[in-house]
C-alpha cells in the first residue's frame, strides 16, 4: 500500500477542482450525438407496439424497401445470447430484430433509414407489422403460476434461474421469542441519464476496420459483443465511447441497436446514426430495479437478530443481457441479503423469473436498493415490536470493528470499517432526541413528522474470485494502466475504464501526482476507445478508483523508478536518492534539482547522457493491479432522514437528511460528496416518484417525463455529508469503490421515517415509490383495520 | 420523436392568420407559446400540415381596461401575468396562479390563451378562468364572438372553437376590493401536472361565493353557489361538491380533490379581508 504524503494539495485527499468541467460547464463536451460525418444517414426502428404476440408478416411500404430491414435481411447475424455457469440458467435468444415474436412492448422489429431522423419515422410509420396477441405475462408473481403464459416456449416455465441459499430454520422458527414477516416490493425503474443512448457506425476502409462512437460504459466489451454477433474478428473493431452523460448501468450492455447499426453501416458502407430518444428509453429499454420479497425476520426480546428466511423473486424481462445477464440481480440478492449483520440462521431463495417487459438492467445499486430496502424494514420492524430504537437495534446487531475484517453468514469478506460508529454518529448528526421531543408536541400544521435510518454496505472492485463463478462472458482480472512521460514532461495516463460523470480525469491525475509528483494540470487521460487503451471490462460496479486508481499507480511508480535513474545519472546521484516532487527530480537538502521535462528531454532528444545499462523501456510503460485481495472493498453509511407527512394528501416532505459515510481513503472528497449527492437524488426517485406502470397486457404506461416522475432540484433536500475515512488493507492507497451507495440506502431511510411518522396510525408502508396515491391507501386500510377491530 | 412535416407561417395580422387556417381545411393548427404543442408534435400526436405563428401579433398582445373587465390577449405570456406586466384586475389572484404555473422557462413562453385552447384538464388556467367568470373573445371567418369560458371548454383538451377561428383575449370581470380567495394546488412536485385543484372566490359586493374543482378528468366542475365552503358545514359541503364534480368513484382521486377544495377554503377565510 502506498503511503500518502501529509499535507497534499494535489494529490490523494485533495479537494481538486475537476479538470473535466471547463469543457462540460462551457457546453464543449463532444457526445455522440456532436459528431457528424460526411454522409451519414439516420435510423429509426419500428417497434413492437405489444408486449407479447406472433409476427405474422411485416410488409416493407412500396417504394421503400431498400431503407427497410428485418431480420431476413440480418439473417447472418446471430443473436445475443448469454451463458452463464449458474446450475439451471436458462439462456435466452435475443434475436437483434424480432424473430418469429415480440416478447416486449418496444422490442426492435425493422430498421428504418433515411437522411434525417424525422424522415426514418416517417418510413418507420408506414412499415405493416402483422401481429397475433398472445397474453402477456405481465408480472413477476404470476410469471411463477404454473400456468402462466411462457415468455420462451421451449423452457417450459418462465424462471430464468432458480437459487437458494440454504440453512435448516426449523428450530428457530419455533423457537423465536419475536418473528416478523413482511412482503416488500419495489417498482420497475427507469435510469434517466440525460444523454440516452445513441450510435455512430462507420466503415474505415483504409484499415479494414468497423468503427463505432457508441455512449458506453464498457467499450471493450462492447467491442466483444459485437464480434461475436457479427462473426467479424475483434480486431477490426474500434469502438469509442467519446464523452458520455451519464451511464448508472444503463450503458453498460451490448446493445441489440449497436449489432443493427454495425451491420447497417457494412451494408450500407456510409456511417449511420441511432439517437435514442426518451420515449425509447422509457418504453423500450432503461429498466431496472423490479423486486418482491417475502421476508421474515426472526429476534430475541432485545431486538438481537437470530436469523433471516426470504424469498425473493426479480421481474428479469423478457431477455438476458450482454454480459451481465438477466440473473445480475436476483443471483446477488442471496449473497448481499444479510449484509453488515450478525446473524446465526439464514436461508434464501431467489427467482429470475422471465417477462413481457423490457430487460432489467443493472442500475446504481444493482440488487442493493432493493435488499437494502427489504432487511431495513425488517430491522425497523423488529424494533416496533420489541419497542427498541431502530437505530439501537442496529448498533447490536451490526458487526464491530474489532470484529474486521470479518466474514459475514454468507462468506461476504468485509475488508474493514466501524458500522456502528457510522450508526451512532447519524444518530447524533440528526438529533435524534430533539425529533422525539418534537414528536410529542405534535405540528402546527398538522403534518406528522417521523425519523428513519438505513444502513447499506456496498462491495466494490470485486474482481475474479468472485465472478468465476457466474461463468457469464466477462470476468475482471487485472486492471492495466499505459502511462508515458512526454517529451514536454506531460504525463498520458490511457486506460479501459470510462469516465461519464465519475470524474477520473481528475482523481487519476490526482494519483499520479500522489506517485510521480506531477501536476494534475499536466497529467492527459486517454480512455474510452478501444483502439488506444488496454484492455478493460470497463466502469462498473464500483471499480475504477480502485481499480484503474491502482494500475496508474503502479504504472506511474514503474515510471518513477525510470525517472530516477536517469535524473540521477545527470545530476551525479544515486537513483535511490532521487526524490519526485512538484514536477521536479531532486535530491533532498541539496541544490540538485531538475524538472521532470529535462528528464523526459534527456531520455527523447539527448540519450547520449544516458546510462549505458538504462532501462530500454524508456519513459513508457503498461503496469497491471490488482488488489492484494480481490472479493471487494466494503463502503457502507447511515443515513438518517427526517420527514414531514400530509397524512390527508399522502405527501412527504423531507425536513432533514444526514448522511455519515466510510468510502475509506478518499481520493478527492469534493467528487465523493458529488457522487453522494447524485445517488442519493436518485435514491429519493426510487424512494417517492420513479415508477413504470404496467397495465395487465404488459403495456408500459409511462411514456414521457410528464409520466415518469423524476426527482429536481426541488426535492433534493440540503443534505449532509460527514465522512468516515476506514482505510481498506488491501488497495493501493485505502480506497474504497463508493459509486453507487448513494443510489442504495434513501428508500429503505425514508420508508422507515414515514413508518416512524405514522406508527401511532398503525400504517407501515413496504412498497415503494411512497407516492400519494400509495400512502393515502395505506393510510386507509390501517383507519378502517383499526375500525373493524373496535367493533 | 420528430414530427411530421408541416409547413409553418408566421402572418403580420390577424385577418392573415385567419385566413391561413381558413384555407387549411382543417389540418392547421394555431402555435404561440408551443409549451404543450411542441412535445405533442414531436410525439406525432398533433400532425397538423401547417402552424400558424400568432405570437406577437397586436391583436393578441393587448391588455385593454374597461370599467367592469379587464381584457388580457390570448398570448399574454404566464410570466408577463407573473411579473405583474399586466394590470391585475383580480387582487393578486392572477398572480398567484401563473406564479406556480410548471417551471418559469414554460411560464417565459407559454401563453393563457394557449392554455385555454389547449384545454389541458390540468392546466390552471382552465380552474382559475372559470372560476372568475372569465369570457373568451373568439375570431374567425364568420367574424368575432365572445363567450363564457365554461362555454368554450367543452371536455379534456376539447373547446368550442371552429377549425378557422383563433382565441384573441380572454376577458375577466373587475373584483370587488371586498373579493377574497383561496387557491390550492396539489401536485407530486414543483412544476408537475396537477393531481388536484381547489380554487374557492368569494366577493360579497358582486355577490359571488364560487367554487371551482380542477384537474378532474374533463373540463373543471364550477359550482355557482358554494357560500357553504365558508360556514361551519365546509367539509360536508366540500364534499358534497366532489361527488357532484363526479370524483366519488376512486377513493384517491375524491380524498385529493376534496383536500384541495377544502384547503382552498380554508386559504380565502384565513387571507386577509382587504
Amino acid at each position: 500500500m502506498t503511503k500518502i504524503s501529509k499535507a497534499s494539495t494535489r494529490g490523494v485527499g485533495a479537494r481538486l477542482r475537476r479538470k473535466e468541467d471547463d469543457r462540460f460547464l462551457r457546453g464543449r463536451g463532444q457526445f455522440v450525438a456532436d459528431i457528424k460525418l460526411a454522409g451519414m444517414v439516420e435510423v429509426a426502428f419500428v417497434r413492437s407496439p405489444i408486449a407479447h404476440g406472433r409476427i405474422r408478416g411485416i410488409e416493407k411500404p412500396a417504394g421503400l424497401e431498400h431503407a427497410v430491414f428485418t431480420i431476413d435481411d440480418l439473417k447472418d447475424v446471430r443473436a445475443i445470447r448469454v451463458v452463464s455457469a449458474l446450475k439451471g440458467f436458462k439462456a435466452s435468444e435475443q434475436p437483434v430484430l424480432a424473430r418469429g415474436k415480440v416478447r416486449q412492448v418496444g422490442e426492435m422489429i425493422a430498421m428504418c433509414v433515411a437522411p434525417t431522423r424525422a424522415e426514418a419515422e416517417d418510413i418507420a410509420s408506414q412499415v405493416f407489422v402483422d401481429l397475433e396477441d398472445l397474453p402477456a405475462v405481465h408480472d413477476m408473481l404470476q410469471a411463477r403460476e404454473p400456468d402462466a403464459p411462457l415468455v420462451h416456449e421451449e423452457w417450459g416455465d418462465n424462471v430464468f434461474l432458480e437459487t437458494l441459499w440454504d440453512d435448516d430454520l426449523t428450530a428457530l422458527r419455533a423457537s423465536a421469542p419475536v418473528r416478523v414477516t413482511r412482503r416488500i416490493r419495489t417498482s420497475r425503474q427507469c435510469m434517466a441519464p440525460i444523454e440516452g443512448r445513441a450510435v455512430l457506425c462507420h466503415w474505415d476502409r483504409r484499415l479494414d476496420q468497423l468503427v463505432m462512437y457508441t455512449a458506453a460504459q464498457m467499450p471493450h466489451i462492447n467491442r466483444a459483443g459485437l464480434s461475436e454477433c457479427l462473426g467479424i474478428d475483434q480486431g477490426k473493431i474500434r469502438v469509442i465511447a467519446p464523452d458520455v452523460g451519464g451511464g448508472f448501468g444503463y450503458k453498460g450492455i451490448l446493445l441489440p441497436e449497436e449489432v443493427c447499426l454495425a451491420w447497417l453501416a457494412m451494408k450500407l458502407d456510409v456511417p449511420v446514426r441511432w439517437l435514442e430518444d426518451r420515449r425509447e428509453a422509457l418504453v423500450a429499454s432503461a429498466n431496472c430495479r423490479e423486486h418482491h420479497y417475502e421476508i421474515t425476520g426472526y429476534a430475541d426480546r432485545d431486538g438481537r437478530l437470530l436469523g433471516i428466511e426470504c424469498e425473493a423473486t426479480v421481474d428479469s424481462g423478457a431477455y438476458s443481457s450482454y454480459p451481465f445477464s438477466a440473473c445480475l440481480e436476483a443471483a446477488q440478492v442471496s449473497s448481499i441479503l444479510p449484509g453488515p449483520y450478525k446473524m446465526e440462521r439464514y436461508r434464501c431463495r431467489t427467482w429470475s423469473v422471465a417477462t413481457n417487459k423490457a430487460p432489467i438492467l443493472p442500475y446504481r445499486g444493482v440488487a442493493r436498493t432493493g435488499v437494502c430496502f427489504a432487511i431495513e424494514l425488517v430491522i425497523d420492524a423488529i424494533a416496533r415490536e420489541v419497542g427498541i430504537e431502530p437505530h439501537e437495534v442496529r448498533l447490536k446487531n451490526l458487526v464491530r470493528s474489532d470484529e474486521m475484517p470479518f466474514d459475514n453468514v454468507t462468506k461476504k469478506h468485509f475488508d474493514s470499517g466501524d458500522y456502528p460508529e457510522a450508526v451512532r454518529r447519524a444518530a447524533a448528526a440528526i438529533d435524534l432526541p430533539n425529533i422525539r421531543a418534537r414528536q410529542a408536541l405534535g405540528e402546527a400544521d398538522g403534518r406528522k413528522i417521523g425519523v428513519g435510518f438505513s444502513v447499506y454496505c456496498e462491495q466494490g472492485a470485486h474482481g475474479t474470485s468472485v465472478y468465476h463463478g457466474w461463468g457469464i462472458p466477462m470476468v475482471p482480472g487485472h486492471e492495466q494502466c499505459f502511462a508515458r512521460l512526454s517529451p514536454d514532461g506531460v504525463l498520458e495516463i490511457r486506460i479501459g475504464a470510462h469516465s461519464h460523470g465519475q470524474s477520473l480525469e481528475t482523481t487519476l491525475a490526482q494519483v499520479a501526482n500522489e506517485v510521480l509528483g506531477v501536476d494534475p494540470a499536466n497529467v492527459r487521460l486517454i480512455h474510452g476507445d478501444t483502439a488506444l487503451t488496454p484492455y478493460s471490462t470497463g466502469t462498473w460496479g464500483s471499480r475504477s478508483m480502485v481499480m484503474s486508481g491502482g494500475a496508474v499507480a503502479s504504472a506511474c511508480k514503474e515510471i518513477a523508478r525510470r525517472v530516477k535513474r536517469i535524473a540521477g545519472k545527470v545530476m551525479d546521484a544515486a537513483p535511490e536518492a532521487v526524490e519526485l516532487e512538484d514536477g521536479f527530480a531532486l535530491v533532498p537538502d541539496t541544490n540538485k534539482r531538475m524538472p521532470l521535462s529535462e528528464v523526459a528531454h534527456i531520455w527523447y532528444r539527448q540519450p547520449q547522457l544516458l546510462p549505458a545499462d538504462i532501462d530500454p523501456g524508456g519513459l513508457e510503460t503498461t503496469a497491471g493491479y490488482k488488489p492484494a485481495r480481490d472479493s471487494g472493498t466494503f463502503s457502507y453509511a447511515c443515513h438518517a432522514v427526517v420527514v414531514a407527512v400530509d397524512v390527508e394528501l399522502g405527501q412527504i416532505e423531507l425536513l432533514d437528511y444526514a448522511i455519515v459515510e466510510d468510502g475509506g481513503t478518499l481520493i478527492n472528497p469534493m467528487v465523493v460528496d458529488g457522487q453522494i449527492l447524485g445517488g442519493t437524488a436518485q435514491g429519493i426517485g426510487t424512494a417517492l416518484y420513479e415508477e413504470m406502470p404496467f397495465d395487465r397486457e404488459g403495456q408500459p404506461l409511462a411514456s414521457t417525463l410528464a409520466d415518469y416522475i423524476l426527482p429536481g432540484a426541488t426535492e433534493m433536500p440540503n443534505v449532509r455529508i460527514e465522512h468516515m475515512e476506514t482505510r481498506s488493507p488491501y488497495t493501493e492507497f485505502g480506497q474504497k469503490g463508493l459509486g453507487e451507495g448513494g443510489a442504495i440506502a434513501p428508500p429503505a431511510a425514508i420508508a422507515n421515517a414515514v413508518n416512524d411518522a405514522l406508527k401511532d396510525l398503525g400504517v407501515e408502508i413496504v412498497e415503494c415509490p411512497i407516492s400519494p396515491r400509495r400512502l393515502l391507501a395505506a393510510i386507509e386500510g390501517a383507519l378502517r383495520a383499526r375500525r373493524s377491530t373496535a367493533a | 420523436m420528430k414530427p411530421v412535416a408541416f409547413d409553418y407561417e408566421k402572418p403580420g395580422d390577424l385577418a392573415t392568420a385567419i385566413a391561413l387556417l381558413a384555407g387549411a381545411n382543417g389540418e392547421g393548427k394555431v402555435v404561440a407559446g408551443g409549451q404543450s404543442l411542441g412535445p405533442m408534435l414531436n410525439l406525432r400526436l398533433a400532425q397538423p400540415r401547417l402552424l400558424v405563428d400568432v405570437r406577437g401579433l397586436e391583436a393578441l398582445s393587448a391588455v385593454e381596461e374597461s370599467a367592469d373587465a379587464t381584457t388580457i390577449g390570448a398570448a399574454v405570456t404566464h410570466a408577463a401575468i407573473e411579473d405583474g406586466r399586466v394590470a391585475p384586475p383580480t387582487g393578486a389572484f392572477l398572480r398567484f396562479v401563473a406564479a406556480d404555473i410548471a417551471y418559469r422557462a414554460v411560464r417565459n413562453r407559454g401563453t393563457i390563451g394557449g392554455s385555454l385552447a389547449h384545454a389541458d384538464p390540468a392546466a390552471d388556467w382552465l380552474t382559475a378562468l372559470l372560476l372568475l367568470d372569465a369570457s373568451v373573445l373568439v375570431e374567425g371567418s364568420g367574424g368575432r364572438r365572445t363567450l363564457p369560458a365554461a362555454e368554450f371548454v367543452t371536455g379534456p383538451f376539447q373547446t368550442s372553437l371552429a377549425a378557422d377561428e383563433i382565441a384573441v383575449a380572454v376577458r375577466i370581470p373587475k373584483l370587488s376590493r371586498a373579493a377574497r380567495w383561496g387557491y390550492y394546488k396539489f401536485c407530486r412536485k414543483p412544476g408537475e401536472f396537477a393531481e388536484a385543484i381547489g380554487a374557492v372566490l368569494h366577493d360579497p359586493e358582486r355577490g359571488i361565493a364560487r367554487a371551482a374543482i380542477g384537474a378532474t378528468g374533463g373540463a373543471p366542475h364550477v359550482v355557482a353557489s358554494a357560500a357553504d365552503l365558508l360556514g361551519g358545514g365546509a367539509a360536508k359541503a366540500a364534499l358534497h361538491m366532489v361527488e357532484e364534480a363526479g370524483l366519488g368513484e376512486d377513493a384517491y382521486e375524491r380524498q385529493v380533490h376534496l383536500v384541495a377544495l377544502k384547503r382552498a377554503a380554508l386559504r380565502l377565510m384565513e387571507s386577509r379581508a382587504p
